[in-house]
């Protein structure tokens, strides 16, 4: 048996799809968890491999000569490429370490099968540039809805934004397949899908709402990966002209800055990092707008960066609520006394996401920064002034967290080996990747070329009067 | 110059026919200078962070967070060092953003009580302010330019013989944005209202950074820059004209403060200001930049000196005092023959330390939260009204309620008296 002859990007899909079957017929949470710990990680290592399978040139598309969906339906569904193939990982590892880091007192609240299920779903949309994407991408907004119905919270701000969400992505996705004179209205039918899913303002009630309403996990993971981005970069950018590019660039510039002066002025940790997470993941869509490769290498960046960085920052504030319950942000609370490393975490994790120098985020800001002053300068003073702003939520977020008269406690609040390994795996990747980022910043600007050549073999004048860059 | 190379580079390596693809370069290069300005600075770095290293090992024994204290010291070495010697913006930057983040945290060093940490933040939010600052200026020479590298910004003459590559608008332009940078780290004018804030921070600390370093790394970042002074009349004038303002609303502001820290904050920052006058100055006669790095490297020395002698203040006092057998002498100032209520007035003006804080929070700080809150409230409506009546009270407004019972802190209660979900 050759690397080459296992179907890893099958095996990554379907193993936490099995996983999730069998998980949700155990009773007993503590089983269910170890359960769900093995199935996550088994998931983790075949995207590993089929990352690097697509890295070293062992299997270009991920595909094996062993796999089942070519021989069922006769054409292969899902593949990836430099684009996808390191996401599938990034996915992957966040759920795992989601898994490791739930603590106990949270397990029976906190649905492993449904996680294993939307970890499957969420790796089948980034293998997949297909017409399968378009229904993984509805499909993907189902393990939330049915949380919120579980625990008995409301549902309509959910609903009307997904609903309209999967309205608009299968009428952009039936118009594109019309004709080339329809191309232009399916273009910004997809658009307006890709804004409302990436929760860009004013259409990002729904974020805020999901964390206020769902498990913290469930949120997190539903919104970490930052799918919507996907879609962008598989459905819109492919195929937009400039103006709709620019509308995203727009739409996203502005929510970017508000959400971040929303993040300053929160009195709730989870809205917070809501607020945090649509300021970042619309710093990210800038990118795309801009569409000039160190731009888009930038953004690619950038949104590794961030999902990483704010999956940290998540699991930290997850691990807080663990402690301490819902987290309100108008007082000082003085939480550093029993949990300083959850401190340095919360610090280290944060600092990332707004690109401080020697993490991950610094090199792709400067690349976004970079591009967008080449492109526009205004553009490039709007995403310094969002990152400033980012940055001035983070550390008054964690002023008001951990400094503070000491709160008195009989028991003992330090963090647990598990939520140790989880967020000190991605403080690591988040600092090596910041002190070597030349690995990272060339696998994304490899991406970047692909995308944008794609786009100018789909649309031909792009390539002819693109100017220098 | 040490070379490390580039940190980060991109090349394309797509032969297809995309334009942008093919011509996009960028790269991050981490350069060091070992130059007549950066050397200086690096052994005063050196000799002072040891020195006051050594004094705090002592003077803050057995205080909670003593490992916390010299991680940070040792983030704002590192920081002080990459700043002083980078030979690329980027570099700099990266150095500018540690003293900064080093010293937010050094200043809420005592976080069991509030106002540091109040003040820490405060200190962060001007420190942002002057970070963004510097990247803008960083990204608008790099569009220029094409460049970010100090030797190729301004040539391959040794510092302070370089010359700008680029046109007298370009570097007033660069050089504004420099200054609006420099004004942030150095407490210049009209971001002075942090720097007696930065003084809750631990003794050791407050002598390092705002009486010797950080305060001085604006004025070094200037010198560094000289060579765009020189290429601009107009930037000269507003290099000296902030220097001068800053200068003389520092003497007139430490001149009535009661602690001593405070007094000696604003001591030093009316010699900062004077350095940036100098460095101005350099303008018509550059020999005055290194007027302006004496001035630099004996003002840090001396400040130090007294900000760890601040704490025995006091029975220094009494031993004069006893010296001399009588009360130490009070001196007339300068404005001792100005009318009275001009001298009220002055006074006034000094005690509200100018009414910048004042001016900040007012037109800048309390806009901007008001409108976001006022956002705030809206989206919750809006949440309210798309969940329809059954939507539960976590989405309703917050209302401005004290802090809650620290008893009930850990358990939080929702309006129904049911806990809340996790």
């Amino acid at each position: 048996m050759t690397f080459n002859s296992v179907p890893w990007l099958e095996l990554s899909i379907a193993i936490p799809l099995i996983g999730s079957l069998l998980v949700g017929q155990l009773r007993d949470t503590l089983t269910a968890s170890r359960w769900c710990l093995v199935v996550s990680g088994l998931t983790f290592v075949c995207t590993l491999a089929a990352w690097a399978g697509v890295e070293f040139g062992l299997a270009p598309s991920g595909t094996s000569a062993t796999d089942v969906l070519p021989w069922v339906f006769g054409t292969p569904l899902l593949a990836i490429d430099h684009l996808s193939a390191p996401l599938l990982p990034l996915v992957a590892l966040l759920h795992f370490l989601t898994a490791l880091a739930t603590a106990r007192t949270k397990m029976t609240r906190f649905s492993f099968a449904w996680m294993l299920a939307g970890d499957s779903m969420r790796l089948a949309t980034f293998a997949s540039a297909t017409w399968l994407l378009g229904p993984l991408l509805v499909l993907n907004t189902l393990p939330p809805y049915l949380e919120l119905i579980r625990r008995g919270r409301p549902t309509r701000v959910y609903v009307l934004h997904m609903g309209l969400f999967a309205v608009l992505l299968f009428a952009g996705l039936a118009m594109g397949g019309a004709g080339p004179e329809a191309g232009a209205f399916a273009s910004v039918l997809l658009l307006l899908a890709v804004l409302v899913r990436s929760g860009t303002a004013p259409a990002h009630v729904w974020v805020t709402d999901l964390f206020e309403n769902c498990s913290f996990g469930t949120a997190l993971l539903f919104v970490t990966p930052i799918t919507g981005m996907y879609a962008a970069v598989r459905l819109v950018l492919p195929v937009a002209p400039d103006w709709v590019l620019n509308t995203i660039g727009i739409a996203s510039l502005i929510t970017t800055v508000y959400a971040g002066g929303m993040a300053v002025v929160q009195r709730d940790a989870r809205r917070f990092f809501a607020y945090l997470f649509l300021s970042h993941a619309s710093l990210a869509l800038v990118g795309l707008e801009l569409h000039t490769v160190i731009s888009l290498t930038g953004a690619l960046s950038l949104w590794v960066s961030v999902a990483l960085s704010l999956g940290g920052l998540g699991l930290t504030i997850r691990a807080l609520e663990a402690r301490y319950g819902r987290l309100s942000l108008t007082e000082f609370r003085g939480l550093y006394v029993h949990s300083p490393s959850l401190a340095v975490c919360f610090l280290l994790t944060g600092l990332g996401s707004v690109g401080f120098p020697g993490t991950l985020g610094f090199v792709a800001a400067e690349l976004l920064v970079d591009g967008a002053i080449e492109v526009n300068p205004l553009v490039g003073v709007t995403v310094v002034l969002a990152s400033a702003i980012n940055g001035i939520a983070v550390l008054r977020a964690y002023f008001l967290l951990f400094t503070g008269a000491r709160p008195t406690s009989g028991v003992k609040l330090g963090i647990t080996s598990r939520e140790q390994f989880a967020v000190l795996t991605l403080a690591a990747l988040i600092l090596g990747g910041g002190l070597i980022p030349q690995v990272h910043i060339k696998s994304r600007h490899r991406a970047a070329e692909e995308v944008l050549l794609e786009r100018s073999t789909r649309i031909p004048e792009f390539a002819e009067v693109a100017p220098e860059s | 110059m040490l070379d490390l190379g580039n940190w980060v580079s991109i090349q394309h390596h797509s032969g297809g026919s995309v334009s942008k693809a093919n011509h996009a370069h960028y790269h991050f290069a981490v350069k060091f200078e070992f130059d007549r300005l950066s050397v200086p600075l690096r052994i005063l770095s050196f000799t002072l962070c040891g020195t006051i290293g050594s004094f705090a090992v002592l003077y803050i024994h057995r205080e909670p967070g003593y490992n916390r204290f010299f991680v940070l010291y040792a983030a704002f070495l590192t920081g002080m060092v990459i700043a002083s010697t980078a030979d690329s913006i980027e570099t700099l930057f990266t150095g500018w953003e540690l003293v900064g983040l080093s010293s937010a945290l050094l200043v809420a060093f005592f976080q069991e009580r509030p106002a540091p940490a109040r003040n820490g933040l405060r200190v962060w939010i001007v420190y942002r302010v002057s970070d963004a600052a510097l990247l803008l200026a960083a990204v608008v020479l790099h569009h220029m330019t094409g460049e970010g590298d100090f030797d190729k910004l301004m040539g391959d003459a040794s510092w302070p013989d370089g010359q700008a590559a680029m046109s007298e608008s370009q570097a007033l332009l660069v050089g504004l944005l420099l200054l609006a940078a420099v004004a942030g780290k150095s407490a210049l004018v009209p971001f002075s209202g942090w720097l007696p804030r930065a003084m809750e921070g631990p003794t050791p600390s407050s002598a390092v950074f705002y009486g010797a370093l950080s305060v001085h790394l604006g004025a070094f970042l200037l010198l560094r820059m000289s060579p765009l002074i020189a290429a601009s009349m107009w930037l000269a004038i507003a290099v000296i004209t902030l220097g001068l303002v800053s200068a003389a609303y520092a003497y007139l502001v430490g001149s009535v403060q009661t602690d001593i820290k405070s007094a000696l904050s604003f001591a030093s920052l009316a010699q900062v200001g004077i350095i940036v006058a100098e460095i101005g100055c350099g303008h018509w006669v550059p020999f005055l930049w290194y007027v302006a790095l004496v001035h630099l490297l004996g003002h840090a020395c001396l400040r130090t000196l007294q900000f760890i002698r601040a704490p025995t203040l006091l029975q220094d006092y009494r031993n004069l005092e006893n010296a001399l057998g009588d009360r130490l002498p009070q001196s007339r100032g300068p404005l001792a023959f100005a009318p009275a209520s001009f001298r009220a007035f002055l006074y006034r003006f000094a005690l509200e330390r100018g009414y910048l804080d004042a001016i900040l929070t007012d037109y800048v700080a309390r806009p901007f939260v008001s409108v976001f809150l006022w956002c705030d409230r809206m989206e919750r409506r809006w949440a309210v009204y798309l969940n329809g009546p059954t939507s539960p009270p976590a989405s309703v407004e917050p209302k401005d309620e004290p802090p809650q019972n620290p008893t009930n802190a850990h358990h939080p209660v929702d309006a129904q008296g049911t806990e809340q979900h996790v």
